[in-house]
């Protein structure tokens, strides 16, 4: 594994491609595979069990990749099908004008420089290949109309760049046509993964998730396990001790969340929100149940094709079945968002075995999830505090000064941006924003998404998080911010690290984490510590007895 | 491909696009060909190739709804969701490609990243893309009405109307009209002065440097060129109008003719604006076509309302909630998971199965 720079070497960088590269043109410009930014190969076993092609043992530092011999015809065939599939994809081969709009939009280039980060080359790398193959003019005119053979180099490249893109839609926001560089990476991805050319960080969470139901592998009494280790955590935090029903028939909500939430700090503290929020809610008429088989709102299978996301994804509906529930809630997830809200239905449904969520407690229809019938948690708790349900104490969140990241799939695949406002303006008192082109539908990404949160790229997440965590500073400098709130698993996995690097001042959490703190549930002791342990607010001495 | 050649390559192919109607009428007399011929197989090129590439694109589906949310969603009654940023139906779609279309909202959004080390990164004003890019096309839009009247008799009111806001508004500008020169159209320079701000642009920025082809400098020097040849015709160089006219009224009523009196200017700059008629459906510019396309602008975002199919959708392999049991059942059990099938009874597990409840 490289070692990672310091910060003040990290930011050395220029952003303008110098006149030495821009006379040499970015076509010309061969491709460095670097540690750091690279990923591992995907494992041969992970590509095995779900049946992907071509696994073998490789690595992308090699000159051999290990292609098969026909590689060139099978990625070309697959992009004339994908083509005549997908008509975003046909129109962004066509349209893009190269106004550069979406330039400096990407994280990547903002962090990295890297002039092929910018999402408009990006998505010239294959845009060039289909001029070359599919266009008139480029197999006339080659470079002259930016069309280029597909070359082993130009393959690598692929792979090289669709492996720092984290699919997260800003550029397309900025863009006067809406191309989406993330649909570009989604589909070149795709390609890549006919051939084998996959990432391990990507391909052994969807093994995972095929056999176990969730993308760490957990099985199911581990899974159960973990969930009751929460309970006694719980348990000496409140003196009450939960009692979450897992896989139990006739339950009238299913309830699904990433298993990182299960599995890692402070993630864990998010899921215990969740436990404490439904044995609140137990007594108002909340009847829920989790699942082992469902284990995983992720869906590291979108990281890989749409065919692999459906597959992944088929569990949920089918859970939900087998178990009878009405509807289902959703836990907070980035990607597992985009995935139920703008595909799931298309993929999976229709799910006519379910109903149209109503919240039990409020009476509240759901008319938003009426087909797809799978509601977003902030809006199940927004929902129940506008109604006046939910006792809070906020002031036990007072040693928080908090700012909202919005994940990117949330804000600009689905638009959730208020619900968890509201959520968290009313669990605690010390709220701020940071600068408005950094959040809501402008938000950064992590730097970590879409299967990039290794270890081995770790230079590339500090990179891609760097405007996130610039503007985090922004907000710890100006109003002494110390936590950073998300409604994401791979933001409470990823962002840690990337404050740890840059803003080490401030700590990360899960909307629902501090629902949990502020809850007063019926008959608890008095709480002197919160969810993780550490003393609330004029708790302190208390603590040190 | 670099800058230098793709700017060198474009002017060069512009300047023969100038020459080869300069001494196909000049030298050769070839009128028919450059008034006629070349203009009517050009017009056919442009609808043929961009109905071609609209349908092309159309006979690929839309598998996914995929609109980029840029507000709001619609969820809550008490939540205000922004209708045109983030459409719930069709009427906000509408109103979201109207925005989109006539006055280029999401270019609106652009900033411009301002990186000190430290890091300090910001996001500057940056409206000017925006800007130019706006009086570019309407500009050209203007341009193109003005241009009726070359094709219609009587000429349309809203024809002439424009000609006298275009004509008017500079009058404040240009001392010009004093000697005797026809009123000075606005569009006409603020499309020249568009043009040469993108150039600029292209040119200056190392970014955007970066990112250009030919295809990129091309139609802006023949936008450039057409717009030159067009200020002269009507300031310097004049052409008989009357003549034109007769020429273009011959083309749209389908009565070819050829009038005398027609200078060389002319043949050049329909034989340029015929080259971008040709050049259209294979080049970006299709962008005019492709923006009512786009699926990231064009859905409403309520796929979790109402279900959205995918024609191509296929069945897939997956793994059954059976065979996940088939491989933990001995697991589930024992920690008091509920199972669908109880275990084989061999061992003496049959105790712990009815175990404790969840
Ligand atoms: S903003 Fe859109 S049109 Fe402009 S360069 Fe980027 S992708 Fe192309
Ligand atoms: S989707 Fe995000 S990461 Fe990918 S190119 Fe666009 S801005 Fe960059």
């Amino acid at each position: 594994m490289a070692d990672l720079p310091k910060p003040e070497e990290l930011v050395q960088i220029d952003h303008s491609p110098s006149l030495h590269k821009g006379l040499l043109g970015w076509m010309d410009t061969p491709v460095r595979i670097r540690e750091g930014i690279a990923l591992y190969a995907g494992k041969p076993q992970s590509l095995e069990y779900v049946g992907m092609p071509n696994p073998r043992e490789w690595n992308p530092l090699d000159e051999d990749w290990k292609l098969p011999e026909n590689w060139k015809e099978i990625i070309l065939d697959g992009l004339r099908e994908r083509l005549d599939r997908f008509r975003s994809l046909k129109v962004f081969m066509d349209i893009c004008v190269r106004c550069g709009a979406c330039a400096d939009k990407c994280h990547f280039f903002i962090g990295g420089g890297d002039p092929k980060n910018m999402p408009v080359l990006r998505a010239e790398l294959l845009r060039s290949v289909y001029r070359k193959e599919y266009t008139t003019a480029g197999k006339i005119m080659g470079k002259i109309a930016g069309a280029r053979e597909l070359t082993y180099d130009v393959l690598k490249e692929w792979w090289y760049y669709f492996f720092q893109c984290t699919e997260c839609r800003r550029c397309s926001l900025f863009c006067p046509y809406g191309i989406d560089t993330a649909e570009v990476t989604i589909i070149g991805r795709e390609l890549l993964n006919l051939i084998g050319l996959n990432v391990d960080w990507v391909a052994a969470p969807v093994a995972n998730c095929y056999r176990t139901g969730n993308h760490l592998g957990i099985q199911p009494h581990a899974y159960k396990d973990m969930i009751d280790f929460f309970c006694e955590d719980l348990e000496e935090v409140t003196g009450i001790r939960p009692n979450p029903s897992m896989n139990r028939k006739g339950a009238e909500i299913l309830f699904i969340t990433p298993s990182g939430d299960v599995f890692a700090d402070p993630g864990t503290y998010t899921a215990m929100g969740y436990i404490i929020l439904f044995h609140y809610l137990e007594s108002l008429g909340l009847d829920i149940t989790w699942s082992t088989y469902a284990s995983e709102g992720g869906n590291f299978g979108f990281f890989t094709s749409h065919e692999m996301a459906k597959r992944l994804n088929a569990k949920m509906y089918a859970e939900a079945e087998r178990l009878g529930v009405k509807w289902i809630l959703g836990g907070e997830c980035g990607h597992m968002w985009r995935v139920i809200h703008q595909y799931m239905d298309t993929f999976n449904g229709p799910a006519d075995h379910l109903e149209v969520p109503v919240s039990p407690i409020t009476g509240t229809r759901f008319e938003n999830a009426a087909s797809t019938k799978m509601v977003h948690i902030t809006e199940f708790t927004a929902d129940l505090i506008k109604n006046n349900k939910l006792k809070l104490d906020k002031s036990r969140n007072d040693n928080l000064v908090v700012t909202y990241h919005d994940s990117c799939n949330p804000a600009r695949g689905m638009g959730l941006l208020e619900e968890p406002r509201y959520v968290i303006k009313n669990v605690c008192n010390h709220f701020y924003e940071m600068p408005e082109n950094t959040i809501r539908e402008q938000t950064f990404c992590c730097g970590s998404g879409a299967g990039l949160n290794a270890g081995e790229d770790m230079e590339l997440r500090m990179r891609g998080g760097m405007p996130r965590a610039n503007a985090v500073r922004h907000v710890h400098e100006k109003h002494g911010v110390n936590m950073l709130a998300c409604v994401c698993a791979i933001d409470r996995a990823a962002l840690p690290p990337l404050m740890e690097y840059w803003v080490p001042e401030v700590d990360v959490t899960g909307v629902h984490e501090m629902v949990g703190n502020a809850l007063i549930l019926d008959g608890e002791q008095k709480r002197t510590t919160d969810l993780r342990g550490e003393p609330l607010p004029g708790m302190e001495e208390e603590e040190d007895v | 491909m670099n800058f230098v050649v793709s700017i060198v390559f474009s002017g060069a192919v512009v300047t023969l696009l100038v020459l080869i109607p300069w001494v196909g009428v000049g030298a050769f007399d070839l009128r028919v060909l450059f008034g006629i011929v070349i203009p009517y197989a050009a017009v056919i090129t442009f609808f043929a190739g961009l109905v071609a590439k609209v349908i092309g694109w159309g006979r690929s589906p839309v598998p996914f709804r995929i609109p980029t949310t840029a507000g709001q969603q619609w969820s809550l009654p008490w939540i205000k969701a922004n209708r045109v940023d983030n459409p719930k139906g069709n009427g906000g779609v509408v109103l979201r490609m109207i925005f989109e279309v006539l006055l280029f909202r999401s270019l609106f959004r652009n900033t411009r990243m301002e990186f000190r080390n430290g890091p300090r990164i910001t996001y500057e004003f940056e409206k000017w893309l925006w800007l130019f890019g706006l009086l570019f096309h309407y500009a050209f839009l203007v341009i193109i009405i003005r241009h009726l009247r070359f094709f219609t008799e009587p000429i349309p009111f809203f024809v002439k109307l424009l000609e006298n806001l275009d004509g008017f508004m500079q009058i404040g500008i240009a001392p010009l009209t004093g000697y005797q020169l026809p009123g000075l159209f606005l569009s006409g320079m603020v499309l020249l002065a568009a043009v040469g701000f993108l150039f600029l642009r292209r040119l200056l920025s190392a970014q955007i440097r970066h990112i250009s082809l030919p295809g990129d400098y091309f139609p802006l020097f023949l936008i450039g060129a057409i717009g030159f040849t067009g200020i002269l015709m009507r300031y310097l160089l004049k052409v008989d109008i009357v003549a034109v006219k007769e020429l273009t009224m011959g083309l749209v009523s389908f009565h070819p003719t050829i009038p005398g009196g027609v200078g060389v200017l002319f043949y050049i700059h329909l034989f340029l604006v015929s080259v971008l008629f040709f050049y259209f459906p294979f080049s970006k510019l299709v962008h005019l076509g492709g923006v009512f396309l786009s699926p990231t602008r064009n859905l409403a975002n309520n796929s979790r309302a109402v279900r959205h199919v995918n024609p191509w959708s296929y069945p897939v392999k997956t793994h059954t909630y059976d065979e996940y049991e088939e491989e933990f059942r001995d697991k589930m059990v024992e920690a008091g998971l509920p199972v669908e099938k109880a275990p084989e009874p061999e061992e003496e597990a049959s105790e712990e199965e009815t175990g404790e409840k969840e």
